[in-house]
């Protein structure tokens, strides 16, 4: 399924989007498949699966932790485009979120290509503004590739504007000043955003990440955005487990608790 | 394209430079370039900073002619004393420039990364002499390594935090800084140590220590009624090498060379040199040379000079390399403590291992000099900051040390 159908499909449900993070390769390739499979299968609508890099600024201590052990574990490049082709013939709709220089190491073409190829429909890019993406922007739609970039609270509605301009998709409303990681409480600079977002235009479905870690919380953001965006929490259940049955029903149960969330707005 | 009129509106060198980082940043330096541009024209603002560099910095730092080193190398060698300013590097003028620019945003806190501890201390300097909060992040191997300057910045007020992710160096301490700046930009000011980051930071850090070369220039033409033949400095993410190169820029006559740390030797894989054994990508928010694996992953630099051991390097200098304007050469860990020995013997300077690399550079560049010009060489070297930092490493490395446990070479102290 294409973003912009999974995002009709439950918009259509009175329901938002659940968008489940995994780093992949973490802890190792068959592992991390597995895992994105159970997610797939508990509920989560969309796959972002994070490629594991070496100095992801945007991210908070757990998917730097998982991240770190991905990378000691030998992960490249093309393993997470395999991983990604294992989920998505899994029926999952998946979507790659990465940092820019592997990319451009890859070959900004080549990359589209190769990730269409693997069967993923979109790519997050945190640390690439469209004020820098000329090529990403040429390639993506050469190789049909949904595009999706950050909003902040602090980002003007100028910047907001020409950023939803360039999305396909949807857009990422990171919901707080700040980086990934499961919070206490919803930031209240979120819904303002998304109204902000909607204001501009109120077409491009609106995904919001940073802070969601249970079902409750899931549903306070539902209630204000068309796609909730989970990952710390998820991959805390795997790292925290005393061993891998353990981990993989964690993560299952918290996949089935965010994905009633979504439905519970 | 020329040199003066770079970056572009946007920051970008030719191809390098620009702004890669999360859209929460970019309000941030937006706000940051404002303020800078009407802090160059606020002949108030500027008053302030000369003031500041003059009474309390002790610049514009000497040119000195070395008489002694000259004979060794078979050159004229003037060196610009840089570490004679204030706490011992060309550091101050940056931190002293963006301390001040951080009170005229009403930012109340600055926050910094460090490896070796000089940016860091000169960071906990400026904050304490223009009374803003000052945290400092350091990777945790370079906390253990440079207890001192820890406890120095800690003696100056600020609040150092140990950082244990990934290499826990000067890099994940990039990376915790600029986290940091995501959650609390609206009160802080992140006061990068280098030219290099997002845009505007390459631009301001230049135009901040830029009044290094100036100096220069002007002293040369004053002390000799002519320009240098070259121009050497050292180079780890560059701001002294820059600071030095800038005003220089159009005299075509005036080679300039940068020179990186070739840590073990280049052949070794064991080195911080990012122009010429790294390629072109993006890292810490600017599109640059960098050592990088095939897939893009940064690849742990390595130097016996602390301050020079980081996987990147501003974009001026990549774009400066590509031009051919400048030209970039390793110097190796062992080159640069001969050089480091050799200034110690004859001109009874003990220098940073970091300007060592520049030392070296210019011994290795006056032979070549000497044999294309057809007489001997006049060469500027800046030496940009002092070495008692690396008394501990130095010692070590030579065996003067009674004692102590052996620094293998190679490891940052």
């Amino acid at each position: 399924m294409s973003i912009a159908q999974t995002f009709a499909k439950a918009k259509a449900e009175n329901r938002s989007v659940l968008v489940g993070c995994m780093p992949a390769g973490f802890p190792t390739v068959e592992h991390s498949i597995e895992q994105m499979i159970a997610m797939h299968e508990a509920g989560c609508d969309v796959i972002e699966v994070e490629l594991p890099y070496s100095d992801p600024v945007m991210d908070g201590p757990v998917i730097q932790k998982a991240s770190d052990i991905a990378l000691a574990n030998g992960v490249r490049t093309r393993d997470t485009l395999k991983i990604i082709e294992a989920v998505a013939s899994a029926g999952a709709t998946v979507v790659l979120m990465t940092y820019w220089n592997p990319v451009e190491k890859y070959g900004v073409d080549a990359f589209a290509r190769d990730l269409a190829a693997a069967g993923a429909t979109g790519m997050i890019t945190p640390d690439l503004i469209p004020d820098e993406a000329a090529e990403w922007i040429a390639a993506s739609d050469a190789h049909r590739i949904d595009r999706t970039f950050l909003v902040a609270p602090s980002s003007t509605d100028e910047r907001i504007a020409m950023t939803l301009e360039n999305c396909r998709g949807f857009v990422y409303a990171t919901a707080l000043m700040g980086v990934t990681g499961a919070r206490k409480a919803v930031s209240s600079q979120a819904p303002e955003l998304v109204a902000r977002i909607r204001s501009i235009d109120p077409e491009m479905p609106v995904g919001v990440g940073l802070g969601v870690g249970n079902g409750r919380q899931a549903a306070e953001v539902a209630a204000f955005s068309d796609g909730v965006i989970v990952g710390s929490a998820l991959i805390r259940s795997v790292l925290e487990a005393p061993d891998r049955a353990t981990g993989l029903r964690d993560l299952r149960a918290l996949s089935a608790e965010l994905a009633e969330g979504v439905r519970d707005r | 394209m020329s040199a003066e009129t770079l970056p572009d509106l946007a920051g970008h060198f030719g191809r390098f430079g620009g702004r890669f980082v999360p859209e929460a940043l970019i309000k941030a330096l937006d706000e940051l370039e404002a303020a800078y541009r009407s802090a160059k024209r606020d002949p108030e603002f500027q008053a302030r900073f000369q003031d500041l560099l003059l009474n309390y910095a002790a610049v514009p730092s000497l040119l000195y002619r070395a008489t002694r080193l000259s004979e060794a190398l078979g050159a004229e060698i003037l060196l610009k004393r840089e570490d004679l300013n204030h706490t011992g590097a060309h550091k101050v003028r940056n931190v002293l420039g963006q301390a001040l620019l951080a009170k005229r945003m009403g930012k109340p806190r600055v926050i910094a990364e460090t490896g070796a501890g000089q940016h860091g201390v000169a960071s906990a300097t400026a904050a304490a002499l223009l009374d803003l909060e000052c945290v400092v992040y350091m990777g945790e191997t370079d906390t253990q390594r440079q207890a001192l300057n820890v406890a120095r910045m800690r003696m100056l007020g600020a609040t150092v935090i140990p950082v244990t992710n990934g290499s826990r160096t000067l890099k994940d301490a990039l990376n915790e800084a600029l986290r940091d700046w995501v959650s609390t930009v609206d009160t802080t000011h992140y006061l990068l140590g280098t030219a290099a980051g997002p845009h505007p930071f390459p631009e301001l850090v230049r135009d901040f220590v830029g009044g290094i070369g100036v100096e220069a220039r002007a002293q040369c033409l004053e002390q000799l009624g002519r320009l240098p033949d070259a121009v050497a400095a050292c180079v780890g993410g560059g701001s002294n090498a820059i600071g030095i190169f800038h005003a220089f820029v159009p005299d075509e006559s005036v080679r300039l060379y940068g020179f990186e740390a070739g840590g073990d030797g280049m052949e070794t894989g064991r080195h911080a040199a990012s122009i010429t054994g790294g390629s072109v990508g993006v890292l810490h928010g600017n599109r640059t040379y960098l050592l990088q694996d095939d897939d893009g992953q940064t690849i742990e630099s390595h130097s016996i000079s602390a301050g020079l051991d980081y996987p990147g390097v501003g974009p001026e200098h990549a774009w400066l390399h590509d031009t051919g304007r400048a030209v970039y050469e390793p110097v190796t860990d062992a080159e640069a403590m001969a050089a480091f020995q050799l200034l110690c013997r004859t001109e009874g300077i003990i220098p940073a291992i970091e300007s060592s690399h520049a030392l070296a550079g210019a011994a290795k560049i006056a032979p070549r000099l000497r044999e294309e010009l057809g007489r001997t060489p006049t060469i500027v070297v800046n030496l940009s900051g002092r070495g008692d930092k690396d008394v501990h490493t130095a010692g070590a490395y030579f065996g003067l040390l009674d004692q102590v446990e052996t620094v293998v070479p190679g490891e940052n102290t």
